[in-house]
């Protein structure tokens, strides 16, 4: 269990220190190094206990819960005055609601209660945790060199970098507290912690529009976080023994009502993970410093949201209110592909598309039968990587070029080769065979299939997965463009984010090449644990996708040796006289410029457009779930 | 013996040509004379293209996008000036609009007049420079054989 | 239950690639990677032929195509940028790659993404050379993927429900009459069908005919090897999209042939009747029609398996 309370307590010890360390050199010093403790300590928790099923801790609930309640009084005080401070009368009601409803439960409810198991290990907290550790601590050390910079870029934000690495790393230890935990009451705890880093990271720039999305982001968690206290309360009320309040013996226990808190959570899960009719949040997140969108926003605190409900889908399966939840996310997954299409703001595409992802886990999770409980965990892997890959490349190059749209993007492979070439396998590993995404998108019509209702999935995930693969591809398309007479703008990158850049690129290949590992000594025990019996990809689909995976990666090679002596020649301009970079003779003796621009489809694929549809029939179908699980109550 | 006797595509350019020209060109590609049975085929893509056909006395408006687009067919290439405009700028000769005649920017390998020219010659002239093209490509091959050959002996 | 999944214990039910000896799928791999230029440069041949005598004209040799090959290899080698060197091989080597995986019983959805993954390369290769006729042509590709892509899976996934198994070589060797089952899906994958042979009215991107609009399109700024590449790659797609026409009718050889001649000789006809329509029209199409046969069909399919036992 000390490793466990390591993996807590570490982060939270160096985000203090954070706060009190002065000299700029002195605390990236200290990121990059405990980053690397936080790696290693991962990889020790992995190694001790991969083959291991569910462990169960015992450490006394009292006094934790507690400094707990208190921490989160603070809290509440604090966004109380943040709410009345700026005006948002939302924020405020919803606070207010929550903190009472808190107070009831703590106060009324709870003395009396003693739950023993509260903290746990198992296969899917292994791999969240190795998620944070790895994953956030690569992101934090790419922070180190990123802030730097932006602040160079906006003199005007005051450089609160102390607050930003204090706020990093303490939400690193609640992730790390959320996975680990056994005991809801706990898990609440940390799920709001990670509302309010996230509040505080967005609004970093503290201009209008950041303190805007800021609060946008607050109140949809604070409603998230009300559901959860109401499922919280119910239990107490249902089971007053408390032992309920563990999540283990919750999902097991096989009592009907346990469906309650299950539908109440997940829609907690459904707002924190973006889902629609709640997704304008992570858009509206995406003024955040880079950094903060890789972490929080793609690859972590967005998928502590679908891990609760993976967590539920067992109890979610087979009922109506489960499916109403999938198709939440199936619906959600549909249309945020296709408004995709139609952003050329990099970081809006980038969020579009892991709403998306992360709507395809719900509906995975939603459906709950053991094949798709293994395809959602996979999603989650792999998912996390690639994006995170993705937002960093972003960050690198808008720092370099100055914009962030992918307009102007184009030739990048010639203006800056290696981060082009990073982006390249970020963006194959999510659209492309045999890199993962595709993967678990394969193995998920094949698991829908057999699921009830299917076939209404398989068609989501037929058009989605096509419309994804156009904005994935005319984004790569714009890069890879050979422009001519560009320069190399790639020097004074800083070795951080070298290094963290090419470690997760070579991670998007290593997770795509062991994933029959990871499936066998992880994901397959632990649904198995769950439904009794479990299922994997054949020996025959994964040789051949390995084999596909190294002819993919030894393909590249050919450009050292062949065709070096063909001959160069201007591209087709209908004969015009081409000069540097396509410059054109036009008519009557003037020199234009050519201009390519990709296709976006907006009349088609229009955010205002679909994002309606889609919440209309997300909050329709929240409804009648809402409604099903009042009359299950009564 | 090679292929590109059997396969010849071509693209016809217009250099300021009256038209005249250009219909019998294109009437050669119909049902009644059918040169897409010697695999004639009509690419409007010069980096496709073997074979240039092309009409008109060239003017200034042109010059550079004949130069241009023969400069982006590849190798084994040839160019056939089709009716008497692009073989010596024809009854316009004189005219200071027009370069007279299209071998003043791009060498031609086959001359074809008439005014216009009729789809029996232009087809006859495309047969000749078929001929000239597999000179042209036995050259290309015997040069490159001569390069590996003249990198492989020793001094 | 076949499928990609196996149980726990790698029952000899686990992977339809195990029938028949080990060796058999390697075989026919190989006899596909063989056979497949030559046959796929016959139907472009014929495709031709039968072409011209609907235009009233005697038309080329049926091995015209070979010719048309051979004579872009002794082009000279002219690239825009030496990046399409890579993207047209890559091309290539995946199409053969997929199309190896189909011939040998593998996956059939595994299929369909390596050929999207072969398809994507060549969209690459044009966007590389940085030229408004093959940017265009790109984007057109693109849109006609995502035109194709749906009802393909539809096709893959009524295939499953039907005969219980993604991998070809069972689906084949089901002796079920799949087209009974699946009469909508085979019509929807008929009309993409054109899309994918790049028959009017859907050759957007690139096509045989004259297509001056954007030049080219998508092969506007490839030539020589680089092009003839791009053609073999072609005939290899031919041999698959003709081969998943015969596995609606696989239960009887002789019908499948014929079907597969019927097929495509109907492609050709509309081919020379139709003009090229714009993109939305194409998506729409793709989309809406074949979208709708397919999922009705499907549908159906699934509400009797549910109900009818």
């Amino acid at each position: 269990m000390n490793d466990l309370l390591f993996l807590i307590g570490f982060p939270l010890i160096i985000a203090l220190s954070m706060l009190l360390i002065s000299k700029e050199k002195i605390r990236n010093i200290v990121v990059i190094c405990s980053a690397l403790v936080l790696c290693l300590a991962s990889l020790y928790v992995l190694l001790t206990y991969f083959d291991k099923n569910t462990v169960l801790f015992n450490i006394s609930f009292e006094p934790i819960a507690h400094v707990m309640f208190f921490i989160e009084m603070i809290v509440a005080i604090y966004i109380l005055y943040m709410g009345i401070r700026y005006r948002k009368t939302f924020t405020v009601l919803l606070v207010l609601l929550q903190a009472g409803l808190l107070v009831f439960l703590e106060a009324g409810l709870l003395p009396g209660m003693d739950i023993g198991n509260n903290l746990f290990i198992d296969q899917l907290s292994i791999i969240m945790a190795m998620i944070i550790g790895i994953i956030g601590s690569l992101i934090c050390v790419y922070a180190v060199s990123y802030m730097e910079t932006y602040h160079q870029l906006h003199p005007g934000i005051k450089d609160r970098r102390k607050l930003f690495f204090f706020i990093m790393f303490a939400f690193l230890s609640a992730m790390f507290g959320l996975v680990f935990s056994n005991n809801l009451i706990w898990i609440l705890f940390f799920w709001e912690i990670t509302t309010l880093c996230s509040f505080i990271l967005i609004g970093y720039s503290r201009t209008d529009e950041a303190t805007n999305n800021a609060f946008l982001a607050l109140s949809m968690n604070l409603l998230g976080g009300v559901a959860f206290i109401a499922a919280l309360i119910y239990i107490a009320v249902i089971f007053p023994s408390g032992q309920m309040f563990e999540l283990s013996s919750l999902v097991n226990s096989g009592y009907a009502l346990v469906l309650v808190p299950a539908v109440l959570i997940s829609f907690a899960g459904i707002t924190k993970a973006a889902i629609m009719p709640f997704s304008s949040w992570l858009v509206g997140a995406m003024v955040a410093p880079t950094p903060v969108s890789a972490l929080l926003h793609s690859s972590t605190m967005v998928k502590a949201g679908v891990y609760i409900i993976v967590r539920f889908a067992p109890v979610l399966s087979g009922t109506t209110e489960g499916l109403m939840i999938a198709l939440v996310g199936g619906i959600t997954f549909l249309l945020a592909s296709c408004i995709a299409v139609s952003q050329s703001n990099a970081k809006k595409v980038l969020a579009y598309s892991t709403i998306a992802n992360l709507g395809l886990i719900v509906a995975c999770a939603g459906v709950g039968t053991y094949n798709l409980m293994w395809v959602a965990i996979l999603l989650i892997i792999f998912h996390a990587v690639a994006k995170s890959l993705l937002f960093l490349c972003v960050g690198t190059v808008e720092h370099k070029i100055g914009s962030r749209d992918i307009e102007d993007m184009g030739g990048l492979i010639v203006r800056m080769p290696k981060v082009a070439v990073m982006m390249f396998i970020g963006m194959a590993g999510m659209f492309l065979a045999p890199f993962g995404m595709i993967i678990s998108k394969w193995a998920a019509i094949e698991a829908f299939i057999t699921a009830p209702m299917g076939l209404i999935f398989i068609v989501i995930l037929a058009f989605g997965g096509s419309v994804s693969l156009f904005f994935w591809s005319k984004w790569m398309g714009k890069i890879i463009s050979v422009m001519r007479n560009q320069e190399n703008v790639e020097n004074g990158i800083k070795w951080e984010k070298w290094a963290v850049l090419s470690t997760l690129t070579a991670l998007v290949v290593v997770v795509a090449l062991i994933f029959p590992l990871i499936s066998t000594y992880l994901i397959e025990p632990f649904v198995m644990n769950i439904y009794g019996q479990t299922t994997r990809l054949s020996q025959a689909n994964v040789a051949i996708m390995l084999m596909m995976l190294c002819l993919l990666m030894i393909m590249p090679l050919s450009m050292l040796f062949y065709g070096k002596n063909s001959k160069h020649i201007a591209p087709y301009m209908g004969g015009r006289t081409t000069e540097g970079e396509m410059r054109f003779a036009g008519s009557i003796g003037t020199t234009r410029e050519l201009v390519l621009s990709n296709y976006y489809l907006r009349n088609l694929f229009g955010e205002d457009r679909l994002f309606m549809i889609g919440t209309l029939l997300c909050w329709a179908l929240l409804l009648i779930a809402g409604i099903l699980l009042v009359g299950a109550v009564l | 013996m090679t292929y590109l006797k059997k396969s010849p595509w071509i693209i016809h350019y217009d250099a300021s040509s009256c038209n005249g020209c250009d219909i019998e060109v294109l009437a050669a590609l119909t049902p009644l004379y059918d040169v897409e049975r010697f695999g004639i085929v009509n690419t409007g893509n010069p980096k496709h293209a073997d074979v240039f056909l092309v009409t008109g006395s060239v003017n200034e408006q042109n010059r550079e996008i004949l130069k241009n687009t023969y400069d982006q067919i590849p190798d084994p290439k040839v160019v056939v000036a089709v009716g008497i405009c692009a073989t010596s700028g024809g009854v316009f000769r004189e005219c200071y609009n027009v370069s007279g005649g299209i071998d003043k920017i791009i060498p031609v390998d086959v001359y074809v007049p008439g005014c216009a020219a009729r789809p029996e010659s232009i087809i006859d002239g495309v047969v000749t420079a078929l001929g000239i093209l597999e000179t042209k490509r036995l050259a290309m091959v015997g040069r490159s054989e001569r390069k590996n050959n003249k990198a492989g002996e020793t001094v | 239950m076949l499928g990609p999944f196996a149980y726990c214990r790698d029952t000899p039910r686990g992977g339809g690639l195990m029938t028949a000896g080990p060796f058999e799928p390697i075989i026919n791999a190989i006899v596909y990677i063989l056979l497949a230029p030559v046959v796929g440069g016959l139907i472009a041949g014929i495709d031709r032929k039968v072409t011209a005598r609907m235009q009233g004209r005697v038309g080329p040799p049926i091995l015209q195509p070979f010719y048309d090959v051979g004579k872009l290899f002794e082009k000279e080698d002219v690239v825009v940028t030496t990046t399409q060197n890579f993207y047209v091989l890559s091309y290539l080597v995946f199409m053969v790659v997929a199309g190896a995986l189909f011939f040998s019983g593998g996956d059939m959805l595994l299929v369909i993404f390596a050929f999207t993954l072969s398809h994507i390369f060549l969209v690459l290769g044009a966007y590389a050379s940085f030229s408004p006729y093959s940017h265009i042509g790109a984007e057109r590709e693109l849109i006609q993927i995502i035109a194709y892509e749906p009802m393909i899976i539809f096709t893959a996934v009524g295939m499953y429900m039907v005969t219980r198994s993604f991998f070809v070589s069972s689906i084949v060797s089901s002796g079920i009459p799949i087209i009974l089952y699946l009469p909508g899906v085979f019509f929807g994958y008929l009309i993409v069908l054109t899309i994918k042979l790049r028959k009017s009215p859907f050759d957007l991107s690139t096509s045989h005919h004259a297509h001056q609009e954007i030049v080219k399109g998508i092969t506007t700024d490839f030539s020589g090897p680089n092009l003839g590449k791009i053609e073999i790659a072609h005939w290899f797609e031919y041999v698959f999209l003709i081969g998943v026409v015969y596995l609606f009718f696989g239960w009887n050889p002789l019908l499948a042939i014929a079907a597969i001649i019927i097929a495509y000789f109907l492609e050709i006809l509309i081919d020379n009747t139709t003009a090229r329509v714009k993109w939305q029209l194409t998506l729409r199409s793709a989309w809406i029609v074949a979208g709708t046969l397919g999922i009705v069909n499907l549908g159906v399919l699934y509400y009797l398996k549910a109900v009818v036992p």
